[in-house]
């Protein structure tokens, strides 16, 4: 197993502007209709020292396929290249980057400095209008660390022409499947957003379902049958140290989520066959109940400023979303569409719930207003489920099984604007991905 | 219950027991044992205090409707027999594990198996056997025991599983 990343890093100016820069005239507007990617060039990052050459190739390489990877960028492939950069410091040759219709060059350098850390600078230019589009910047970090590196610098290049934030530096927590259907094996593992630095947290002797990072990112929450029915765990993900959440005895609970204090657990608890929704404070282990009806209450989901809860009730027969107050309280039906929803999430940015929704013997998952209008579905398939933000609030991961016998689950991802649906990367099969905020 | 009902119910599920497994393990078991203790092996499915016996014979699992947790008449006798087989066994507990089918969101599948489960266990309660005896649990769709995904499957993962155990003794 790999070390788990320990990062030191510094982001500091590198070159100050001559003059206040006026934003250039290189964007991508994400909500425009039918994008054309944007073309962009990114040479390997020249090496500074003789360590760096592979660091240079590398980073180059994962700057490359997060800005690909959206479907709003399209990089140009290194024989198209007129000029090289060979060295950070000299002049760009504008005219042989246009020549090829780069419209953003992405440059940078790599070094290796005494104490063994990486250094890395970086500009992005616009092409078009010749000029470097926002400040150049250098990040120093562990070796170990140089997939972070790349991602941050592909977050600032993405923030930059979108105008939106990155999503690139973030994690996954998501539950490791392998076996047949019926004695299939789960356990909690964590990687990059893009698959990469995969490690386990838990075995597989017991079932894990749905962890939910904190708002800081350092815990995750989730449910296990360790003890032979469902508990909530809160696991500190530097030392792999979990504990359960005592929650009142002869009862099961699951479903847990953060609230935005990261104090507060939402949760479902069962008792005589009736599931509620219970908050729970996580120091002192006191517990208020929000809902007293008869029906099913699960899959909370507090809004970014903690406020209020969406969540999934049958209480009018079928399984619907409803909002209310995080107190608890009177609730107000959002989901209105035809079938059964379930699994609702509230954006990072507040504006919009995702959610699963069955109709007509297929899954989809979709968004809708936190009022319930403008619903719109983003994939179909024989089984999805699950939404989960990224940090920006542009790209939803999800799970898809596959139907039969040898049916196996995955995780995939899709632009809000149902565009770019493409299959995350794991080792084995995959469910219940949960998204981590950016980090620091 | 009265005694003789009882122990007529008894006769019947050797009897019914006799039938299928002497067929199935070519009677083996045979003229083996002493009078009054039936024609079996101490813990074998011919075994009427035995938990296979409670599974084959009494019948371990009820099936439920597309997102109920009702139970059916078909369910209700499975449960009678239940019942009567827990009354006459109290050195037995039982965990009542209830399952949905994979048609629906995880979390709230865990919900529906438990609404399930505490149904068997409501019913079970009304027909005689201590609530201190059974623990409900639910799965969810976790554990499906059919694997395709078409109805014929569906219909016998959405369950409700009576599993018994001894008591640990204390």
């Amino acid at each position: 197993m790999k070390q788990f990343l320990t990062l030191l890093m510094a982001l500091t100016l590198f070159i100050a502007p001559a003059a206040a820069q006026s934003p250039g005239p290189l964007r991508i507007e994400i909500d425009e209709g039918v994008i054309e990617p944007l073309p962009y060039a990114v040479p390997d990052f020249v090496a500074d020292s003789g360590a760096g050459a592979e660091f240079g190739r590398n980073i180059a390489r994962v700057i490359a396929a997060d800005l690909s990877g959206t479907g709003l960028f399209r990089e140009l492939p290194k024989e198209a290249f007129i000029s090289q950069i060979t060295s950070f410091s000299s002049p760009v040759q504008f005219a042989d980057w246009k020549a090829i219709n780069a419209q953003a060059l992405i440059a940078g350098a790599v070094s290796v400095d005494s104490q063994g850390k990486l250094v890395v600078r970086f500009r992005v230019y616009d092409v078009f209008a010749g000029q470097e589009l926002g400040q150049g910047q250098q990040l120093v970090g562990t070796q170990d660390g140089w997939r972070r590196i790349a991602h941050k610098i592909a977050d600032q290049v993405y923030s930059r022409i979108t105008g939106e934030g990155g999503y690139f530096d973030s994690r996954v927590v998501y539950v490791a499947e392998s076996g047949p259907k019926d004695k299939r094996a789960k356990r909690l593992a964590i990687m990059d957003y893009d698959g990469a630095n995969v490690k386990y947290l838990t075995d597989s002797a017991a079932i894990v379902l749905a962890p939910r990072f904190s708002p800081t990112g350092d815990r995750i929450l989730y449910t296990s049958y360790e003890t032979g029915e469902p508990r909530i765990y809160v696991l500190n993900i530097a030392n792999v140290n979990r504990r359960v959440l005592e929650t009142q005895a002869g009862t099961m609970s699951f479903a847990p989520r953060f609230g935005p204090d990261g104090q507060t657990v939402v949760y479902s608890q069962t008792q005589g066959g009736n599931t509620d929704l219970f908050a729970m404070n996580i120091a002192s282990g006191s517990a208020t109940r929000l809902t007293t009806t008869p029906s099913i209450e699960t899959a909370p989901s507090f809004s970014p400023d903690g406020s209020q809860i969406v969540f999934e009730s049958d209480r009018s027969g079928t399984p619907q979303l409803y909002i209310m107050s995080s107190g608890g309280g009177e609730a107000r039906r959002i989901s209105f569409g035809q079938g059964r929803y379930g699994t609702p999430v509230w954006s990072p940015r507040g504006d919009l719930v995702a959610f699963t929704k069955q109709s007509k013997g297929r899954f989809h998952i979709g968004v809708m207003r936190t009022d319930g209008s403008e619903e719109r579905l983003l994939t179909a398939s024989f089984l999805d489920e699950g939404p989960t933000w990224a940090p920006n609030g542009r790209v939803i991961m999800f799970t898809r099984e596959t139907q039969g016998a040898a049916g196996k689950a995955g995780l995939y991802s899709v632009d809000i604007s149902g565009r770019n649906l493409k299959p995350v990367t794991t080792e084995s099969g995959a469910s219940d991905p949960a998204w981590s905020p950016l980090q620091n | 219950m009265t005694y003789l009902s009882k122990t007529l119910l008894l006769c019947a599920g050797l009897a019914l027991a006799a039938c299928t497994n002497a067929d199935r393990f070519g009677g083996a078991n045979g003229g083996a044992g002493g009078a009054g203790s039936g024609a079996f092996e101490p813990g074998s499915a011919q075994d009427p205090k035995s938990p296979l016996y409670f599974q084959q014979t009494v019948g371990d699992r009820v099936l439920f409707q597309v997102d109920q947790s009702t139970l059916t008449p078909q369910a209700q006798v499975t449960l009678d027999g239940q019942a009567q087989w827990l009354t006459s066994n109290p050195e037995f507990n039982a965990t009542i594990e209830g399952h949905a089918d994979e048609q629906g969101t995880r979390e709230y599948n865990v919900a529906l198996g438990a609404r399930r489960s505490n149904s068997v266990q409501e019913y079970l309660v009304s027909r005689g056997v201590a609530p201190n005896r059974l623990k409900v649990v639910s799965f969810g769709k976790e554990r499906p025991i059919e694997i395709c995904s078409e109805e014929a499957c569906y219909a016998k993962n959405r369950r409700a599983v009576t599993v018994v155990s001894v008591v640990p003794v204390s």
